[in-house]
């Protein structure tokens, strides 16, 4: 059963950051659809509710050749998914969205919502993570810009305080000669991973590794970077026996839970195979860009 | 908690509804418009028997809070037929016999709406996809799915 809250609805983004400002006990919603289901659970119960779901300013998709993506934290998932820009500049973000929920949600729900949620099983961290985007976040005092990777503190818990609001997210224009793959590992399409593996390859002119990033969702409390695994390929010709060491260091580095829908060998294991084929498959990728 | 004023369309009508800021969309349309084709099935998201349209994109509208549709345009399943005729989809189910309980048919409509209007040429497995939000427990998928083949491929017009 929901709780009785009051109803906020600014009319702009300043009115929304002056609003939450001098709302204590107030949560914000978007497209709700993290925060619908745990306020129906009773386990999150907030005195005003500030919905930021109409707030314009906030909803965009812009790119720029140099400066990359931009994305307003209102835009939602759907937008995203059927984006021609990002089907053509980051066709792995258009991906993920495919598999993220079902189109109702995705109508609805959004990439700021998303982030915000803070879900260690949420498919948009991992990818983002390993697109190195920054997050952009605010409050009626001012913004902060950080990258994703130091966003997540703990399970559902962000660098944001009381009064901040996720304001866009920035995805570097891709540099020549980069992959970047994602897969969940699931039982029907449209369910949350039980686990799931990014991995990002940027190679140099000669071949060897510039940089890598493998990012594992639903692994631990946060979206998680797996840096002894990444540490192993760095500089390296990369090939299929380093895909398969990457994987069982990062089955070993990370730390998932045991649950109902998998025991925590089970997920190691899974992570670890996901990591060497999402690591091939950015490798591939990364060879064949112009 | 204060009751407030909601003004939006369902199915073309212009209503105002004065209702607690957490009613759900499903309830509104349900409780006090009495549409009931809309069903409730699972609230948390999953189901899809709740699905209707809003300005055209489907979504659940167990999840969606009814205040944030001012202004809005919302259709439901009892939408789809214009002046006593049946939409092209609705007739596709009869034909197909899309139907076991049925419980999940207005949901599946209003996901197959959706996509009949955006859609062009759709493959099979685009077809599969465009009701991977609607669950049939009667697990009748296949009936469901000739029936949004056939009207993707010209067989049914707007009568």
């Amino acid at each position: 059963m929901i709780n009785d809250f009051h109803y906020l609805k600014p009319a702009s983004l300043k009115e929304a950051l002056a609003m939450y400002a001098e709302h204590d006990d107030c949560k914000v919603i978007c497209g709700g659809q993290s925060l619908l289901i745990v306020m129906r659970q009773g386990m999150v119960a907030p005195e005003y509710l500030l919905d930021i779901k109409h707030v314009k300013e906030l909803s965009y998709i812009k790119f720029d050749e140099k400066d990359g993506l931009r994305i307003g934290a209102t835009t939602t998932h759907r937008e995203i998914e059927k984006s021609d820009i990002i089907a053509k500049k980051y066709p792995v973000l258009v991906a993920m969205e495919e598999k993220l929920a079902s189109i109702q949600t995705r109508n609805w729900g959004t990439i700021g919502g998303n982030l915000a949620h803070a879900d260690p099983a949420g498919d948009p961290g991992p990818v983002l993570i390993a697109l190195n985007a920054e997050i952009k976040f605010g409050n009626s005092g001012g913004e902060k810009l950080v990258p994703l990777d130091e966003f997540f503190v703990d399970y559902f818990e962000t660098q944001m305080e009381q009064g901040d609001l996720v304001l866009e997210v920035h995805v570097p224009a891709p540099e020549p000669k980069f992959g970047c793959a994602y897969q969940k590992f699931n039982l029907l399409d449209s369910d949350m991973g039980i686990v799931a593996a990014a991995a990002s390859v940027t190679l140099n002119a000669d071949g060897t590794c510039k940089d890598v990033r493998i990012v594992l969702g639903n692994a631990g409390p946060i979206p998680l970077r797996v840096t002894k695994a990444e540490d192993l390929l760095k500089g390296k010709k990369l090939d299929d026996a380093l895909f398969a060491e990457a994987g069982t260091i990062a089955s070993e580095e990370c730390m998932p839970v045991a649950d109902i829908h998998a025991s925590e060998e089970h997920r190691r294991h899974v992570l670890g195979v996901l990591t060497k084929r999402m690591l091939k498959k950015a490798f591939e990728q990364a060879q064949t860009a112009a | 908690m204060e009751k407030q004023v909601l003004r939006f369309k369902v199915n073309g009508d212009e209503y105002e509804v004065f209702i607690h800021p957490k009613t759900l969309l499903v309830e509104v349309i349900r409780d006090h418009l009495g549409l009931t084709g809309t069903k409730r099935g699972c609230e948390t998201v999953s189901c899809g028997a709740c699905t209707v349209n809003i300005n055209g994109a489907s979504v659940k509208s167990c999840s969606v809070l009814a205040v944030q549709c001012e202004g809005l345009e919302v259709t439901t399943v009892e939408g789809l037929e214009k002046d006593g005729k049946l939409s092209p989809i609705q007739r596709s189910f009869l034909d197909h016999g899309s139907f076991q309980c049925g419980f999940c048919t207005p949901g599946m409509l209003m996901s197959a709406t959706a996509f009949i209007s955006e859609a062009k040429n759709p493959t099979k497995d685009q077809i599969k996809e465009s009701i991977e939000g609607n669950i049939c427990r009667c697990t009748g998928y296949n009936s469901i799915v000739r029936a949004i083949e056939a009207v993707t491929a010209g067989k049914y017009k707007e009568e």
